[in-house]
């Protein structure tokens, strides 16, 4: 499992600015996003489709959204 | 819980981009003011006016539309189980955005939706607004890109994310306590304009029912004019675009078959002609919109979700209208006002200072 980024509380754009910039530094392998609202979810998971990386995962635990993105 | 929402589609936000246009556009029709179908900022000045905080006497009056826009969100997050009681991000910061977010949009005479409804209108001064909107927002990428965040928020409870619907709630029901006398400027502790755009208006449950619905749909398809131009820019996304550009030619259109559109520059409806100012004006307002997360609309709908920071900033506007009508900061269909200047000054340096200091530093 690789890096985990806790989004959590923050709002749009930050969740996918930080996704994508945790991306930009891997390049490839497997990423957390954690994320607390519907919208940042979307957002997130928009974003990360046009990087050509793939959601291979979503769990949904009370409020909140475990993203497990990668790339192989 | 994770469960299709077609309104965050393609064609899902394209479609409330065009109903948006269309009933805006009606809007105007059937009593709203020139090109202000929807006009968050002008709205949000007129209901700081009906409540006496400022005291131009045409611009006085309790929108019903703002209230449905917060209302049909908060219904709408409800049923799709999307209500999220949050604050504690920066509100301070968030208030003071809103301000001068507001200041900014009455230099032009516009918040961004009523941009598009203008240029729908054929009015060519707003194409220097928009021009402003998307500096403003291209300046605020600067700054996420570097790092800019406000901090986060965290869960509270239910009851402080309820704040501001039940605060339009009670709005509404002033209204009804308090309704509009023919010929009168004031109604118990209302006031209503009798002259002016204030004066102009389509009836309170038109108006009402067409917040609800729009309210309802943003929320579900999480509609921003703001982030519209700043996804186009910072991701290259054109998600939230598409949306924006429908509802532009959905407005046209209806302009159009209704004859409402008079293109030209001179003697448009509730506008000046003062160009640089019509930029610099929807320049701060869209830096500060942009670092404030949410176009106007935006901020309602997330304060009707339970974002109490969006909230802050929502009062925060209104706060910002009264200064801008009390301090002569608000421009006229002359010109900018005497002090309109030195308040897109100062509003830029603020929102500079906040972009340049509040950073993430750690995750």
């Amino acid at each position: 499992m690789g890096k985990t980024i806790d989004a959590r509380g923050f709002s749009c754009p930050q969740p996918v600015l930080m996704t994508l910039d945790e991306i930009s530094a891997i390049g490839r392998g497997e990423i957390l996003v954690l994320v607390d609202a519907e919208a940042a979810r979307e957002n997130v998971v928009r974003a990360v489709a046009s990087q050509g990386w793939q959601v291979t995962d979503i769990q949904s635990d009370d409020d909140d959204y475990r993203i497990t993105i990668s790339k192989e | 819980m994770l469960s299709k929402n077609y309104f965050v589609t393609r064609w899902g936000i394209i479609g409330v981009g065009v109903l948006i246009g269309v009933f805006a556009a009606f809007l105007q029709k059937w009593g709203n003011p020139g090109n202000m179908g929807i006009c968050v900022a002008c709205f949000e000045r007129d209901i700081a006016g009906a409540l006496g905080l400022h005291r131009a006497a045409v611009v006085q009056y309790i929108r019903p539309e703002i209230i449905g826009f917060v209302l049909g969100s908060f219904i709408s997050a409800y049923l799709f189980r999307e209500f999220r009681s949050r604050s504690g991000s920066s509100p301070i910061v968030r208030y003071m955005l809103g301000v001068f977010a507001m200041i900014g949009a009455l230099v032009f005479l516009g918040c961004p939706w009523r941009a598009l409804l203008r240029l729908a209108g054929g009015d060519g001064n707003a194409i220097l607004g928009m021009l402003g909107l998307i500096t403003g927002i291209w300046i605020g990428t600067f700054f996420m890109k570097a790092g800019y965040d406000l901090g986060r928020s965290r869960k509270t409870h239910t009851s402080a994310g309820w704040v501001l619907s039940l605060t339009m709630l009670g709005l509404l029901i002033l209204m009804l306590i308090f309704p509009q006398i023919q010929g009168q400027d004031k109604s118990g502790i209302l006031f209503y304009s009798i002259k002016g755009p204030g004066a102009m208006h389509a009836q309170l449950i038109i108006s009402l029912g067409i917040g609800l619905g729009v309210g309802f749909l943003a929320q579900r398809s999480r509609f921003c004019t703001m982030g519209a131009f700043r996804d186009l820019i910072l991701f290259k996304q054109a998600h939230l675009f598409s949306g924006v550009m429908a509802l532009l030619i959905a407005a046209f259109v209806t302009n159009l078959i209704v004859g409402r559109f008079h293109p030209g520059f001179e003697n448009q409806p509730v506008a000046h002609t003062m160009g640089f100012w019509n930029f610099a004006g929807m320049l701060v307002a869209g830096l500060a919109f942009a670092l404030a997360g949410g176009c106007p609309g935006r901020q309602l709908f997330m304060a009707g979700e339970g974002d109490g920071d969006a909230a802050v900033f929502c009062l925060g506007m209104i706060t910002g209208a009264a200064f801008a009508h009390n301090f002569g900061l608000a421009s006229s269909p002359n010109g900018i006002g005497p002090h309109g200047i030195a308040a897109v000054i100062i509003g830029f340096l603020f929102c500079l200072f906040i972009g340049f200091t509040m950073r993430r530093k750690a995750l």
